[in-house]
């Protein structure tokens, strides 16, 4: 009889860890409900021992810089950074160099321009907020710095966004001005063309770039740029959960044995 | 008392002077008698007390590296990410904790309701842990407001709009609590300043819970009292190593969430930078705040009581009439297992509250199968206080309970056999 609810109890631990988990995990699923499944997709950085792909790294830097930097920031990251995906000094200076950053005062008193620094962060597309709608129909490009985390679905959903578009939007839908059919933003039109075509970019690495692969690499670029600390966390969460598995494997050793004359 | 340690003439010459050496036996020691058939659920208490620790030391350290300004707050929390040494790791701890101590509080607080652990001699007992509920509540919803971003701005701004629902003087205590009028800098600061200082609060709380527990010792599974040494066996070693053990298997479940899951959690408008001009699609709170989120959102205009007063008047109630539990409930037997009526409809109450957790996190206005959540989060409130302020009541009157054990050691003998 008490083993039965000890059972039962047990049981119930168990359902009151899950559905608390599953009372949030399942809300935004039910909250989207309308909306389109994302394709799930076999990222290299996915899983326990998960890391960026090096290559899809670069490839995905090039594509930012070529494409997408044109109109979004990416204010968080500085070139720096850049040594994290494989990149030396030298060409982390050239690509600091080719933008121009405002110091100073100088001794003068002025304010100056000189080429950026590895230390300076990515230098914005557009002076302020204002300058960048001006520039794309009243319509604000965001900061990509921490998109993956701040949509639900992160990469899945980036990839899927840039991949998403359709030139004929459905029968009886109404394209307001300026606006681009997409699957997968909310609403469906989205104010931003699309920014990927086959060979938008010619990869220094030779692959080959159809939408596809631009829309993979700079994915991966970005959850690299939202996550920086990702490779590390996930190695040490390895190291951190093996030792602590063996440590309660003792603590339960020992349970038993100083518990044995209560049995 | 036991000599072992005053042997030791360091020890000696400060319990002389301080009896701190014997007032940890006492506690924690093998000094303190516990109820030798403490279950797995005694743990949840022990483990709440580490996380507190684990909430306040990386709290600290994340302080030095925080700015409460509304121009640098969430930029500051991103250079914790990425440029502060090991700064993504002290963070995803103190935000993760956060949820970690909401699972364990919820767990010990349905603890005490499945045993009775709140009946007489341990009413103070439990309403200090009511208030220290209050307490832990207070500072997340603050806390969640310092990284700044969509979800901090706009839950902040729901919630403390809620207090202009009082009459005459609900618009004044806004701007009072604003500092201002809207969230805004002074806001922020206000929070971070009171943010750093509830932890403390609640310290001092669990501090005065833990020496009301100790008055009377924990209740235990079967809920009879202790009736001599034969009951009991030493806190230490018995229960340190259970304890310890238990928080083995609790950090397991922690740290899976801290290194490959840090963002479960969490809302993913809370990484874009707070903007008052642009108001997310769905303002949700925390996941721990959904249940009373749904009955907030519940209660109906009624008579000369707006919708807006009823409802926050509902969801303190909901919290404060818990206090009132040890004496709703007549039942002289404590443990749920000797009260076959009381203990289903436990688990049926426990089912509620996750009803509720889930409306609250979707908007009253869906629909679900054809039913609306609002009227899902209706019967849930209902239930919910029904169950508290009538079911509860009745049913200590009206069943008959089985016979409890005569002693805990009658108990343990009988479960061996
Ligand atoms: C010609 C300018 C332009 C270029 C080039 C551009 N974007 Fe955009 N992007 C925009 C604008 C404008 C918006 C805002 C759209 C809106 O709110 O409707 C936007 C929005 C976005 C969003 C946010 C979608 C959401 O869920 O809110 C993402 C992600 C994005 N762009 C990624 C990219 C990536 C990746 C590239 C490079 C491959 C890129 N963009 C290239 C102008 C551009
Ligand atoms: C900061 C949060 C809290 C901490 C650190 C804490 C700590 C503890 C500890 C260490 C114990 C003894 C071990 C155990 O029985 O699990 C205990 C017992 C108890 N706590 Fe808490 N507690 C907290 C919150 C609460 C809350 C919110 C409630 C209920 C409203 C509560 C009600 C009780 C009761 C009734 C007991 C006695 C249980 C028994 O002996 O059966 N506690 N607490």
């Amino acid at each position: 009889m008490i083993k039965t609810m000890k059972n039962s109890l047990k049981a119930g631990l168990a359902v009151l860890a899950l559905a608390g988990l599953m009372t949030h995990g399942a809300a935004p699923a039910l909250a989207s409900a309308a909306k389109v499944e994302l394709p799930a997709r076999n990222w290299s950085f996915n899983g326990m021992f998960g890391t960026f792909d090096r290559g899809s790294l670069q490839r995905g830097l090039q594509v930012y810089q070529e494409v997408c930097a044109a109109c979004h920031s990416l204010k968080l990251v500085a070139y720096r950074n850049l040594s994290a995906i494989g990149l030396n000094e030298d060409q982390i200076k050239k690509i600091a160099a080719e933008f121009e950053v405002q110091d100073g005062p100088n001794d003068e008193g002025e304010m100056y321009a000189r080429p950026a620094r590895p230390s300076d962060r990515f230098v914005a597309p557009f002076a302020n907020d204002k300058a960048a709608r001006a520039s794309n129909n009243g319509a604000l490009p965001p900061d990509l710095s921490l998109m993956t985390k701040a949509r639900k679905g992160g990469a899945d959903y980036l990839h899927a966004l840039l991949t998403g578009y359709k030139e004929t939007p459905p029968d009886g839908v109404k394209m307001g001005e300026g606006m681009q059919y997409n699957v997968y933003f909310p609403g469906n039109q989205i104010a931003m063309a699309p920014p990927l075509a086959e060979d938008a970019v010619e990869y220094a690495d030779g692959t080959k770039a159809t939408a596809e692969q631009l829309a993979a690499d700079v994915s991966t670029f970005l959850t690299w740029a939202a996550e920086p600390e990702l490779e590390d966390r996930k190695r040490m969460g390895v190291k951190v959960l093996l030792f602590l598995l063996v440590l309660t494997a003792m603590m339960y050793a020992l349970k038993r044995q100083i518990w044995a004359d209560q049995h | 008392m036991s000599s072992k340690f005053f042997e030791n003439p360091i020890i000696k010459w400060v319990e002389y002077r301080l009896p701190i050496f014997s007032f940890i036996d006492h506690s924690v020691g093998s000094g303190y008698p516990t109820p030798k058939n403490l279950n797995y659920w005694w743990n949840f208490g022990s483990l709440a007390g580490v996380v507190l620790a684990i909430m306040v030391a990386t709290g600290i350290v994340l302080a030095m590296s925080y700015t409460a300004h509304v121009d640098y707050a969430f930029e500051s929390v991103e250079r914790i990410m990425r440029d502060v040494n090991y700064g993504w790791l002290l963070r995803y701890i103190h935000m993760n904790g956060g949820s970690m101590f909401f699972i364990l509080v919820y767990i010990h607080m349905f603890r005490g309701m499945y045993f009775g652990s709140y009946k007489e001699p341990r009413e103070l007992l439990w309403i200090i842990g009511v208030l220290i509920l209050l307490a832990m509540m207070a500072t997340a919803f603050m806390g969640y407001v310092l990284p700044w971003g969509q979800m901090s701005f706009w839950g902040a701004t729901v919630i403390t709009n809620l207090f202009s629902a009082i009459p005459l003087v609900g618009d004044a205590i806004v701007t009072w609590l604003w500092g201002g009028f809207s969230v805004d800098n002074p806001t922020l600061n206000r929070f971070f300043s009171l943010h750093y200082l509830m932890p403390f609060v609640i310290f001092a709380l669990v501090f005065v819970h833990l020496w009301a527990l100790h008055v009377h010792k924990s209740n235990n599974p079967v809920g009879v009292d202790i009736k001599g040494p034969q009951d009991t066996i030493p806190f230490h070693p018995y229960y340190t190593i259970k304890d310890a053990f238990g928080l083995g298997v609790f950090m397991l479940f922690f740290m899976f969430f801290v290194f490959f899951a840090p963002n479960f959690f969490g809302e993913p408008d809370n990484y874009i930078k707070a903007n008052s001009l642009v108001t997310p699609p769905h303002i949700v709170p925390e996941w721990y705040f959904l249940p009373f989120y749904a009955i907030l959102r519940a209660v109906p205009d009624i008579w000369f009581i707006s919708a807006k007063l009823g409802g926050v008047i509902a969801m303190f109630a909901s919290i404060l009439v818990l206090m009132l539990l040890p004496w709703l409930d007549r039942s002289k037997v404590r443990s749920a297992r000797f009260r076959p009526v009381y203990r289903q409809l436990f688990w049926v109450f426990v089912l509620d509250c996750f009803i509720l957790g889930w409306v609250g996190a979707n908007s009253p206005d869906a629909v679900f199968h054809g039913i609306p959540f609002l009227w899902i989060g209706q019967t849930g409130t209902a239930y919910y206080f029904a169950h508290i302020l009538i079911i509860i009541p009745l049913i200590s009157i009206l069943e008959k309970p089985k016979t409890p054990p005569e002693s805990i050691s009658a108990a343990v003998t009988q479960a061996a056999e």
